[in-house]
């Protein structure tokens, strides 16, 4: 019943796509100013459509319909009836349908937006945008259906795997998938720029908005993913270098570049070709990142159950995109002649968009490499985080130094002669630094000239906007946050990484250990019955006889039932100065818990940090000008 | 002209100082070994049996003399490069080291060239 | 001219990732340490299971063909695949050498004692470290080892039927 009404709904939503798509192109031909009404009203129709289907999944997955095989998949009964609903979108196919109801949104407002000013350009973005819904429809009905019926319908549902189970996690497909997906707006609006011989600055003007939306929740999308990944997986890291964060991470360059180098367009009317393939290569990578996470050719740390042919089909889409895009593109008839002074604005924003697309290469090239050596030389090679730290890490220096300066220069030419407080900001970022070095603990160069670079970039942001603030322009006030934001992130990161401590011991309970002048006492072991898990409890008493704190840590394992799994949780006490960190785990055989406890000084001002960084976007999203 | 002899003097103090580092050749190791047997995790962040017993290996080869080139190179014939985080530079990785800096040149010749234009 | 240059490299570029994606879909992506077959023995020096005396190199014979074994008492699929080490016993030409890895010596001899002893050396590795001599990271795993200490066969997991056609044909060659 509910399936049925679900493939009603989906195969009216194609429905639906097919006409606006026909409609658009017919409308295009011709040679009236006007939109026809009836696309207003079937783009309308597919969004409640396609909105209605995804609310329905939810219904079921609330009300626990297991005549659907998503459902019976992927849910269970005694499961908190917030994570039924993060339960929609923790699979494959709820995922997809997300997917497309993110992409008929964002069709629906920018049309909305825009269909009153520009017939051919709002029209033409129309039609592309529902090409590729139509293209995912067609996957989502042929491949993925979230609406697959099961018969006979089970009595109980196989369980959401536990360690996704997590409030963090249940947000964060939805905040990045705003963000990436979201990016095909801009696909299709830069496609239409092309075939409308559109004004670069009208089309600058039309996707800037939607450029720092989807930055934003991309950047929250990030940052709440790694939050999880630092409390739930337990290794104490934040970022691990892994193949689907790498994907999460290549559109967000492209973003940041194209977030930036809009402004240069929008403002000037220069970059419109770079601006145009940034705004292709977005959505491209995005799907290219889909590509790889879900067809299941990398490993990584958070698997999808694999199918090769969604990969194939996946596959399919991506090439056919790619070659339809360098077919527009390279037809386009765009004359951008222009000249930029060394010190300008375009000329800073350039240099931003440099280093992105070093970033971008970087990890891009990391995170395919080793399926081409697969493929070409039969060499399973592992590219991790020691090589990206390697490679990027330097080029952070010149990319901070680059953007402590560049909000300040004026467009088109400036006459630079405030070398003098230059000078005097990087003689302070240097002080600071030494205290630093000199007060805690010795680190190597090149942490060293990162800490006084980020030092010169927060020092210089702030003296920037106490000048600006008596102008009283507020204008600056998103780019302030973001810039210091990500210096501030930078420092700390930085600092945390050369100051953080570490140790792994086994220990029975009732032991105690001392290294140092720390004092790790296992107390008591408790066993409980949870809601939808049993848990064994550690009680772990930390005592630093130097800095003088006594600290309690609960460290948890947790036996889930359905299906069949055990987590390991960390006790973290966190405070301005750092986070204690402890987890333990069982060792088979013995009485002895293998327990690793760290110090990560900071960690709560790296996510600070990282929030001051995106609400930055955030809030020039909403500022007028 | 004062401040640059400071900001020069600033900069080598720290290189002097940064030759104290601290090196730790152990957990250097760890970390960029992957444990084959989890999901994407390396030795030093596993609770693995296989983990455990590598580390052991490890600091067994540490303490006969031997160099983190000759651990890498051992562990890599038995278990393959894929038990390497860091690829090591060769034929077949030397596309992966080096074009991310051929993208960087490459990226800020582009700009130069329209910073030259003014000239013409 | 420059910019069709950019033209054929960019698409060039993208064809050929494309293609390689492709490939890659139909690859086997499973992780195997077979990498280690064609290479020559480490030196290694494994105690006995039952005694201190020390199983080395050197004592590998030239005349044989060799099989490490590596199980434990606590490894059910061990268990699966004793038979087939049972019947490769009556083989003459192989010298089987069982290393008992990460295991407790009285539960190692009560499962030879219930289900046979097929190994002509038996060795223990307690830690597991001399096992990553020949890149073990999960049993039981076997190794075949040739007259002149090569290795010529590396099997993962159980050894089933067609492992002992194949080990037969090997150590019955020429």
């Amino acid at each position: 019943m509910l399936s049925n009404l679900g493939n009603i709904l989906l195969f009216g939503s194609t429905f639906v796509t097919l006409s606006i798509i026909y409609f658009a192109y017919q409308n295009l031909k011709e040679k009236n100013i006007i939109i026809r009404k009836n696309i207003v009203y079937l783009s309308f129709f597919q969004i409640t459509l396609i909105i209605a289907s995804f609310l329905l999944l939810i219904f079921a997955f609330i009300f626990s319909d297991f005549s659907l095989l998503a459902v019976y998949q992927n849910s269970h009964t005694a499961k908190p009836v917030f994570y039924k609903i993060a339960g929609v979108w923790g699979n494959h196919e709820g995922s997809l349908l997300l997917w497309v109801n993110i992409m008929v949104i964002f069709s629906f407002l920018f049309f909305l937006f825009n269909y009153k000013f520009n017939k051919s350009f709002s029209l033409y973005t129309l039609l592309v945008q529902n090409i590729l819904i139509l293209g995912f429809l067609m996957f989502l009905i042929s491949n993925s259906n979230p609406f697959f019926k099961i018969l006979p319908v089970p009595l109980e549902g196989l369980g959401l795997n536990p360690i996704l189970q997590d409030p963090a996690l249940a947000i964060h497909p939805p905040l990045l998938y705003l963000g990436f997906v979201g990016s095909s707006i801009y696909f299709s609006a830069a496609m239409a720029a092309i075939l409308s011989n559109s004004n670069g600055k009208n089309f600058a003007s039309s996707i800037r908005i939607w450029v720092l939306i989807s930055w934003s929740f991309q950047s929250l999308g990030i940052i709440v993913g790694s939050i999880w990944a630092y409390y739930e997986l337990g290794w104490g890291g934040f970022w691990f270098w892994d193949p689907v964060e790498n994907a999460s991470l290549i559109p967000w360059f492209c973003m940041t570049a194209l977030a930036h180098s809009v402004l240069v367009l929008e403002k000037r009317g220069y970059l419109y070709n770079w601006v145009l393939i940034l705004s292709i290569i977005t959505f491209i990578s995005s799907v290219t990142g889909t590509f790889l996470v879900r067809s299941g050719i990398l490993n990584s740390v958070h698997t999808f159950a694999n199918d090769p042919a969604r990969g194939m089909y996946i596959l399919v889409f991506l090439s056919l995109m790619i070659f339809f895009s360098f077919v527009i593109f390279f037809k386009r008839k765009i004359n951008d002649d222009f000249y930029l002074e060394l010190i300008s604005k375009e000329t800073f924003i350039l240099s931003n968009n440099w280093f992105m697309m070093f970033y971008l290469a970087t990890v891009f090239i990391g995170t395919i490499y080793p399926i081409f050596t697969q493929v070409l030389y039969d060499t399973k090679i592992s590219v991790g985080p020691p090589f990206y730290n390697s490679v990027i890490a330097p080029i952070i220096i010149p990319f901070l130094i680059m953007m402590a300066i560049g909000p300040k220069i004026s467009w088109i030419k400036q006459k630079y002669n405030d070398f003098k407080s230059l000078v005097l900001i990087l003689i302070l970022s240097c002080i600071i630094n030494f205290l630093i070095f000199f007060f805690f603990k010795s680190y190597n160069l090149l942490s060293n000239l990162i800490i006084i670079s980020s030092l010169f970039l927060i020092i210089h942001s702030l003296k920037d906007f106490i000048i600006n603030s008596k102008t009283k322009s507020y204008y600056n006030l998103p780019s302030f946050l973001s810039h210091t934001g990500f210096g501030i992130l930078m420092l700390f990161i930085m600092l945390n990484h050369n100051f953080s401590k570490e140790y792994d011991l086994n220990i029975k309970v009732g032991e105690t250990k001392k290294i140092n002048n720390i004092e790790i006492n296992f107390k008591d072991l408790k066993i409980e019955k949870r809601e939808n898990y049993n848990v064994v409890i550690g009680n772990f008493n930390i005592l630093d006889s130097k800095k003088n704190y006594q600290k309690n840590l609960n460290p948890e394992i947790r036996i889930y039932n359905n299906p069949q799994t055990l987590t390991f949780e960390s006790a973290i006490k966190t405070n301005l100065q750092q986070d204690l960190y402890l987890t333990m785990s069982n060792i088979d055989g013995s009485d002895f818990y293998n327990v690793k406890f760290q110090i990560k000084p900071f960690m709560l001002w790296i996510w600070f940090a990282a929030f001051l960084t995106a609400s930055g976007g955030l809030l020039r999203t909403f500022l007028k000008k | 002209m004062k401040n640059k002899f400071i900001i020069i003097f600033l900069c080598i103090f720290s290189i002097e100082l940064s030759a104290a580092e601290i090196n730790n050749l152990e957990s250097k190791i760890f970390k960029n070994l992957r444990c084959i047997v989890c999901q994407g995790q390396s030795i030093a962040e596993s609770n693995s049996d296989f983990a455990q017993t590598i580390k052991i290996v490890v600091r067994d080869k540490i303490d006969q003399g031997d160099n983190e080139k000759e651990i890498y190179k051992f562990l890599a014939e038995k278990y393959g490069e894929w038990i390497i985080y860091k690829p090591k530079f060769n034929y077949i990785n030397s596309l992966l080291w080096f074009s991310p800096y051929i993208v960087l040149v490459f990226g800020g010749l582009l700009i130069l060239k329209y910073l030259r234009r003014k000239k013409n | 001219m420059k910019i069709s240059f950019l033209k054929i490299i960019s698409i060039s570029l993208v064809v050929f990732a494309l293609i390689v994606f492709f490939l890659a879909l139909n690859i086997d992506k499973r992780y195997s340490t077979e990498k280690i077959v064609g290479k020559n023995v480490d030196n290694f020096e494994i105690i006995f299971l039952n005694n201190d005396a020390v199983f080395k190199k050197q004592d590998l014979t030239n005349d044989k063909y060799h099989l490490i074994n590596i199980w434990a008492s606590w490894c059910l699929p061990c268990r699966k695949e004793h038979p087939i080490l049972m019947r490769l016993k009556k083989e003459n030409n192989l010298i089987i050498v069982g290393i008992n890895f990460k295991d407790k010596k009285l539960n190692a001899n009560d499962f030879l004692r219930e289900l046979g002893n097929p190994y002509d050396f038996s060795l223990s590795d307690k830690d597991g470290t001399k096992s990553i001599l020949f890149g073990v990271y999960g049993i039981p795993e076997s190794i075949l080892i040739d007259k002149k200490h090569k290795i010529i066969n590396k099997f993962i997991g159980p050894l089933n039927v067609k492992d002992y056609e194949d080990i037969l044909q090997l150590v019955n060659e020429k």
